[in-house]
């Protein structure tokens, strides 16, 4: 039986795995090769790294640390962040990723997808979607929309469509981030992932909420997700992956 | 010396890496002039079974994998390097290098999500040296779309369940193929290509 995958996310900034503390001021935590050798030690399925870094001064650096984890990890790692063409794929599959995540590029120019299933396989094509609710008067959601530069800018296309699209058009599995619960800590979008595993059928890495044990056995158990993405609740040390492996394996939940 | 057959796969350094990391010395094998001497092979790959198929072809890699075949080196062929092992592949409909017995057909997408992604454990089919050491159904990372079928369960080495079950690791003592990636497998997957390294031995051929 196929596992459910915990997948630590690792910001990176230049060359160092940060922390943002209400999404600003980065704080260092360490060394992103390292940081990723330890949460493979622990037991996480995969890894995603987010990477932050805006100058293009910096490009030489990103290469070099993506070097550097694919030396040291042997579990699947992706690299999201600034991704606009088919050469920064092949830039970051080259330096060692095994995935690549495009968000806002591909909302712009949806062909990006095809072009880089064609050329690369649609398994290392993983499309960052950011949404949002959009509500009724009553208060209740009536749907959500795609938002993109790091959730700064409403595409106005609707989620659902968009997911469905990108699986056609060759992304290989979706990584959606609830903006409205990120960081919150009050649990993943239970609703939209339950709605976009039915809907879409490549798999889906819920993210964006998770603040304690429950909620990750939630979002597998309600909402069908096929991975869990964790940040905070690790990177505090608040939780580490065998306490959250154990939690979901008493739920029935199988994992690694 | 271990012999990593590149012919611009995907994965090709990830396994290099993996390898170098296990202690073995390993060289690239980029087309078919190569003389060095080669204790076992390794096929990696990531991609599409035609193009893959067209690259061995001219590298001219196709009758340097048979000829070293016919020696008796051993061959270990990982995911789409495992599928190109067997006759023939759906995959843009072409042949494979026919070394071992068998077809490689789509799963299901009806029923399944295909690719089958993620974690999955195999079960341990014959006791293969391949497997040895390792706990029953250890897990270890799949990412495909195609999936073995050889004709004889003879040449299979593990099973994995993905609605039905299927052949994750096939192969005999000699030309064998893993369908899983053991370079992002962990532990599990080090401690497999570790197998390889150490109890893959060449045939000895009478003259």
């Amino acid at each position: 039986m196929l596992k459910k995958r915990i997948v630590p996310a690792i910001d990176v900034l230049d060359d160092k795995a940060v922390k943002y503390v209400q999404f600003r001021n980065p704080t260092i935590i360490g060394d992103p090769a390292e940081l990723g050798r330890k949460y493979a030690e622990d037991g996480a399925d995969e890894l995603i790294y987010l990477d932050t870094t805006a100058s293009l001064k910096n490009q030489e650096l990103k290469y070099e640390w993506i070097r550097r984890v694919a030396e040291e990890v042997y579990i699947p790692f992706s690299v999201i962040g600034g991704v606009r063409t088919i050469d920064d794929f092949r830039l970051l599959l080259r330096a060692g990723a095994d995935k690549v995540g495009v968000n806002s590029a591909a909302v712009q120019r949806p062909e990006l997808l095809n072009e880089a299933a064609a050329i690369f396989g649609k398994q290392c094509v993983v499309l960052g979607l950011d949404a949002m609710p959009i509500m009724r008067e009553d208060g209740s959601i009536e749907r959500w929309e795609v938002y993109t530069h790091s959730g700064h800018e409403n595409s106005g296309r609707d989620v659902v469509e968009w997911a469905q699209e990108a699986a056609d058009r060759g992304a290989g599995e979706i990584i959606c981030t609830s903006i409205h619960k990120d960081g919150m800590k009050t649990g993943y979008d239970v609703e939209l992932i339950r709605l976009l595993s039915e809907k879409v059928s490549i798999p889906i890495i819920a993210s964006g909420g998770a603040g304690k044990l429950e909620h990750i056995s939630e979002v597998f158990i309600e909402a069908n997700a096929d991975a869990a993405l964790v940040a905070s609740m690790i990177h505090y040390g608040h939780y580490t992956i065998p306490e959250i492996k154990a939690h979901l394996r008493e739920y029935s939940i199988p994992v690694r | 010396m271990i012999g990593i057959l590149d012919y611009g796969a995907g994965n090709m350094h990830s396994v290099e890496k993996a390898i170098k990391k296990l202690g073995y010395p390993s060289i690239r094998i980029e087309d078919g002039t190569c003389t060095e001497e080669i204790d076992q092979l390794i096929l990696p790959g990531v991609g599409h079974a035609e193009q893959a198929m067209i690259q061995l072809e001219e590298r001219g890699l196709i009758p340097y994998i048979q000829r070293k075949v016919e020696e008796g080196t051993p061959l270990l062929g990982i995911c789409l390097g495992m599928q190109l092992l067997l006759e023939k592949s759906d995959e843009g409909n072409t042949r494979g290098l026919g070394l071992l017995k068998g077809t490689v057909p789509y799963f299901d997408d009806t029923k399944l999500k295909v690719p089958h992604m993620g974690w999955n454990a195999v079960k341990d089919a014959k006791q293969h040296f391949l497997l040895k050491d390792l706990p029953e159904a250890s897990d270890f990372y799949f990412v495909h779309s195609y999936f073995a079928a050889p004709t004889s369960s003879v040449d299979i080495i593990g099973l994995t369940d993905y609605g039905d079950e299927f052949a994750s690791a096939i192969g005999n003592d000699y030309v064998m193929g893993v369908q899983f990636h053991p370079e992002k497998s962990g532990e599990a997957g080090l401690k497999l290509l570790d197998n390889f390294c150490r109890y893959a031995k060449k045939k000895v051929t009478s003259c």
